[in-house]
């Protein structure tokens, strides 16, 4: 194909896209601008644009700090790369948020901010600890994310279900990476399936965090721009635990056969990120992330 | 307009054909033989005048090359003899590596990345898909064309590479996600 073509191609394809992974949803739910919602709704959709953009950006800090001390070269490139989309998917987030709701632009956002405006779930902000324990966190939130994105493809709103329509096929490589990795430790040795298993019960109860919604959540699913948290939750439970097991973990739930359900047998953890409440490894985190731009306003590096 | 003599008072005839066949000129920093519209990241390129604008989308949203590429497109364009040149990053419709196209692929596996496989539709239930073979196991070495080939990691180089091992000629190698 000449070059001419491809791009009469590209243009052909318009809005739908290639893939059109919400194509069938979005029909359904009539698209939604957002200067005709509510004030309180366009609050409540910057909170929570807001809260998985600042997932994605700690989380991918935290696991830039695995590069050049990856347990094997594989795994620190692997990190270093899920570090580097994960900032990405944080500059798509941000960006919707600078053109849309006239806030700064994402990199103020991200090097300005103090720690009580920032709105991701806790278990993004703490520390890396040990590999199991990074490999565990990434399996946690990386099939959360994927739901998420997956299911906000079928957002009303289009920008948001456009920019979701990437994350989520972009999240395809981390749930290769995670599943052969932990598919692999969870039954290679006893002291992998130990590490991995400590991990697990520590991490879980956080992980569970990662589903509080933000304030006027509730008015947003009404209006079909985002999915309830509580029945994502459900979902992601059932997944995850399955993938647990098959994997020789113990997840801290039960199947509960009469439900065909699994249940949860922890309270989640530190709940409050959603609402700017957080550890303090979120300040120790922030002055490492943020020192250089705050030194040096408008640097470049 | 695309009409105009060869010695036009405002400088050469200043078209989408002619901006399209400079932007050949624009390679991916990361893989040079390969430029931004082999990539399939141009999207839209619109004429007013002698101002342009060339709307272009990332690969994955991560990709460091962007600005570069962003830089180079406005620095090419401009050297056509536009008046100005805005480049537009959208993500509707988001990239796929379907887009690339052939003439890039036979590039790309001369030295040694493997083109990527047709894109699968992304769907979380992948996270439980342990029956299968690996994902995307089939890939034909781009050097010696076996297909007993292993993933080694999902992670390569650059965030839009992966690394393969080809079991018949003993090569490490790489290849260009599929997305």
């Amino acid at each position: 194909m000449n070059a001419s073509a491809a791009i009469d191609r590209h243009e052909m394809e318009g809005a739908d896209g290639v893939h059109g992974a919400g194509d069938a949803v979005r029909d359904a739910a009539a698209a939604v601008e957002i200067d005709v919602l509510a004030t309180s709704a366009r609050d409540a959709l910057a909170r929570y644009v807001l809260a998985i953009a600042d997932d994605a950006m700690l989380i991918g800090h935290r696991d830039s700090e695995w590069t050049g001390l990856g347990p094997i070269l594989e795994e620190d490139i692997a990190f270093s790369s899920m570090a580097q989309d994960e900032i990405g998917h944080a500059l798509v987030l941000y960006g919707l948020l600078h053109e849309h709701f006239g806030a700064p632009d994402p990199d103020d956002q991200a090097f300005l901010r103090d720690a009580p405006d920032w709105r991701n779930t806790v278990l993004c902000e703490l520390p890396r600890m040990d590999y199991a324990y990074s490999l565990i966190r990434r399996a946690l939130y990386d099939l959360g994310a994927a739901m998420r994105y997956e299911a906000l493809t079928a957002s009303a709103w289009p920008a948001l279900a456009s920019a979701a329509t990437k994350l989520a096929q972009e999240k395809k490589y981390h749930l290769i990476h995670d599943r052969a990795f932990i598919g692999r430790l969870g039954r290679a040795t006893e002291e992998s399936h130990d590490r991995l298993q400590r991990a697990l019960d520590t991490t879980f109860a956080h992980a569970l965090a990662m589903w509080e919604p933000v304030e006027g959540e509730s008015e947003l699913v009404e209006a079909q721009i985002v999915p309830a948290s509580a029945a994502l939750q459900q979902r992601w439970l059932d997944r995850i635990c399955t993938f647990l097991v098959a994997s020789g973990l113990t997840p801290p739930a039960h199947h509960d056969g009469a439900a065909d359900a699994w249940v949860a047998d922890v309270a989640p953890a530190d709940v409050g990120g959603r609402k700017g409440i957080h550890s303090e490894h979120l300040v120790q985190l922030l002055d490492a992330m943020q020192g250089m731009y705050r030194s040096e306003p408008g640097v470049n590096w | 307009m695309s009409g105009g003599g060869e010695a036009g008072e405002v400088g050469p005839t200043l078209d989408r054909d002619t901006v399209l066949a400079a932007l050949e000129d624009v390679k991916d920093p990361e893989i040079p033989v390969v430029s931004v519209v082999d990539l399939g990241i141009v999207q839209s390129i619109e004429i007013e005048e002698r101002a342009v604008r060339v709307t272009i989308t990332p690969t994955f949203s991560g990709c460091p090359a962007l600005d570069v590429m962003r830089a180079e497109i406005r620095d090419r364009v401009l050297e056509l003899g536009a008046d100005s040149v805005e480049v537009v990053v959208a993500l509707d419709p988001p990239w796929s590596s379907d887009r690339i196209t052939p003439e890039a692929r036979v590039r790309m596996a001369e030295i040694g990345i493997a083109p990527p496989p047709p894109a699968s539709r992304f769907t979380a239930d992948l996270m439980l898909d342990f029956v299968g073979p690996e994902i995307e196991a089939e890939v034909q070495c781009p050097f010696c064309g076996s297909a007993h080939t292993r993933l080694e990691s999902a992670f390569g180089p650059t965030i839009c590479r992966s690394l393969h091992y080809c079991e018949a000629c003993l090569q490490p190698f790489e290849r260009f996600k599929s997305l």
